[in-house]
């Protein structure tokens, strides 16, 4: 892969980059055809993160032809290219980026003002494809909102606040902080926050209903959907099922996947209904060459409410035993090919 | 006034009166060497010199010119001694340290001779502490024996742009690795970290490079640790002039305007860490 990025882009790719800190420790590099993609995942695999960035967004974009290439990095190490992401601005006029397989090595060259050249070589792992399959347009609910509305309301959660709940009418939506069921009744302080419809530049609710999900990675995609000025599209159905954050423009498409809590009675509703509808299309999985796929993790037999695990699935080759027996047991958990082979 | 009523009479006795109306004007010098805790300090007509060492691979020496103390009177050709840096400076920003325009300490620096403490008498807002610093036995610096003849490579730089390189440097790369050539790359930073490696290229027609004097091509390593403190004197400087030595050795001298706009030098020598193999 041989690819440039100049100007103002710089400074939203190095956004991107910080957002995907918030969600993982490895950053997960796909060059394709449609586009460079930056994929991150958290350690308990409830929270997934996606950014695809066209060709169009670079001014240069190269990638070899034939067999896909895909690597990891340690987030940290990349981060540190963009480091003073304040100057990145005014400082960097390009950024060159080579992804050389032979030698095994990343490469991000910044042309900055005065004539200085950074060049960082970072090694990095080969690694499977990352991917979440989750199908947001069929979601019964969806919210667009500048960022700024969304930031504004997140602001009034104490930092340390970790879960939020968003609940849904026809009319209006609520944020509230998810204060945990063994928390000390006379300790917990609950902070609520009514938003009409009419504050959102798109609003439709098919169905009532409540998610609760981790503020942290909404506070990642803010930071970048703000500098970028794009706003963010919330999609999600219920307690228990993802709900998906995106931000997308013309040369850019951002999903966060993030877990909800689930709901135990309901999840005794649903199941039923979830089982009838497997999440990943068993031909689109089996054609898929990126070969992924998700599981919501029943976690009913937990005591209480928790979050439904969002299993992001070990990806090999068509046919292989592994793939195949995920395929044929539904219920069966797949975990991550590396960490955990003896978990499915 | 209490400082110049305090003890004009006693005055003869002491063999070094150094006053000063900012004492951030050599408080922020000496924290720019702040590394160790014995500082070896020498008077002459001309200023003074502070010095501090360290692992005998580093020096650090500031040199704070006689004009830029209002009062500054020795006996004779040098007096020397050695006190603990750390405590004349928490003594110099007894009152904080404050950087509200206008208000500022006044300092007056006395020195009786050998065996004898360090007397500062400090005042702002009319309140004035006296401190009395032992002093100890001065040592003899090292002397790196670098001298402008024997330098190979010379390039002075304005510090903002090798701030934004020190600021991002891997400190995960136990060296940092200094290659000056009259060809490509001309300056070159380098290091070697967990995560691979990062190389920083001044062009030789830089705006930000005001001299380039390279005669040959010279590849030595500095261990990070020694190299770190300098970052402090590098965030006070406007212009850093490296050089280097036939034998490697390294001078970074930094040219540090004060408060008032006057001028002093930070200058730091570091012993290369090994032969660099060509690979």
């Amino acid at each position: 892969m041989d690819c440039v990025v100049t100007g103002g882009n710089v400074k939203v790719l190095a956004k991107a980059i910080h957002s995907l800190s918030r969600i993982g420790d490895e950053l997960y590099l796909e060059p394709q055809e449609d586009g460079l993609t930056l994929r991150s995942v958290n350690s308990s695999r409830s929270a997934y993160a996606c950014f695809l960035f066209s060709p169009l967004f670079f001014s240069r974009y190269a990638i070899p032809d034939g067999h896909g290439f895909r690597c990891k990095v340690a987030i940290k190490s990349v981060q540190a290219v963009f480091r003073s992401l304040a100057t990145l601005e005014k400082t960097v006029e390009k950024c060159h980026i080579e992804l050389d397989g032979e030698k095994s090595r990343l490469t991000f060259t910044l042309h900055c003002k005065h004539g200085l050249l950074k060049t960082h070589n970072l090694s990095f792992q080969d690694s499977e494809s990352l991917q979440a399959v989750f199908d947001k347009d069929a979601s019964t609910n969806v919210l667009k909102a500048q960022p700024r509305l969304l930031a504004d309301t997140v602001l009034n959660f104490p930092p340390s606040l970790e879960e939020v709940t968003v609940t849904v009418s026809d009319e209006r939506v609520w944020f509230r902080n998810y204060v945990d069921q063994d928390a000390e009744p006379s300790k917990a302080m609950l902070t609520e926050l009514c938003l009409s419809a009419d504050e959102f530049d798109h609003f439709a609710v098919k169905a009532q209903s409540s998610v609760t999900f981790c503020l942290k990675e909404l506070r990642g995609l803010l930071v970048f959907a703000e500098s970028t000025g794009l706003p963010i599209s919330m999609y999600f159905d219920g307690p228990g099922s993802p709900v998906v954050l995106s931000v997308t423009d013309s040369v850019l498409d951002t999903n966060f996947v993030l877990a909800t809590l689930s709901d135990e009675s309901a999840v005794r509703q649903q199941n039923p209904k979830r089982a009838g509808t497997p999440l990943p299309p068993l031909d689109d999985f089996m054609n898929d060459e990126l070969e992924s796929y998700l599981i919501a993790m029943d976690t009913s037999m937990a005591p209480g409410p928790s979050f439904r695990s969002l299993l992001f699935g070990s990806v090999y080759p068509t046919g292989s035993p592994l793939s195949n027996l995920t395929v044929a047991g539904q219920k069966v958990l797949a975990s991550d090919s590396e960490e955990d082979p003896e978990g499915v | 006034m209490p400082l110049s009523t305090q003890s004009q009479d006693s005055d003869a006795q002491y063999i070094l009166v150094a006053s000063l109306d900012n004492v951030r004007n050599i408080s922020n010098i000496l924290k720019a060497i702040t590394f160790k805790d014995h500082a070896i300090f020498s008077a002459t007509p001309n200023g003074l010199k502070v010095t501090v060492e360290d692992s005998k691979c580093l020096q650090a020496n500031a040199f704070i010119q006689a004009d830029i103390f209002q009062e500054f009177t020795i006996k004779g050709d040098s007096v020397g001694f050695q006190v603990n840096l750390t405590v004349l400076l928490d003594c110099l920003t007894i009152f904080g340290g404050s950087t509200v325009p206008g208000v500022s300490t006044a300092l007056r620096m006395c020195y009786m001779g050998y065996g004898y403490p360090l007397t500062l008498f400090l005042e702002e807002g009319g309140v004035v502490t006296v401190c009395k610093i032992n002093t100890q036995e001065p040592e003899e610096p090292i002397d790196f024996d670098f001298c402008s003849s024997n330098v190979t490579n010379k390039v002075i730089l304005q510090s903002e742009s090798l701030k934004e390189a020190f600021s991002e440097l891997d400190m995960t790369s136990e060296v940092l690795q200094i290659t000056m050539s009259p060809n490509q790359p001309y300056f070159r930073l380098s290091t070697f970290g967990n995560s691979g490696n990062a190389h920083y290229d001044y062009p030789k027609d830089s705006d930000m490079m005001e001299l380039f004097q390279c005669t040959q091509t010279q590849t030595n390593r500095y261990k990070m640790s020694l190299l770190k403190p300098s970052t402090k004197a590098l965030a006070l400087s406007c212009k850093v002039s490296v050089r280097t030595d036939s034998r490697g050795f390294l001078s970074l001298q930094y040219l540090v305007r004060n408060d008032d706009g006057q001028i002093c030098f930070v200058e730091y020598f570091c012993c290369p860490d090994e032969e660099v193999r060509d690979d």
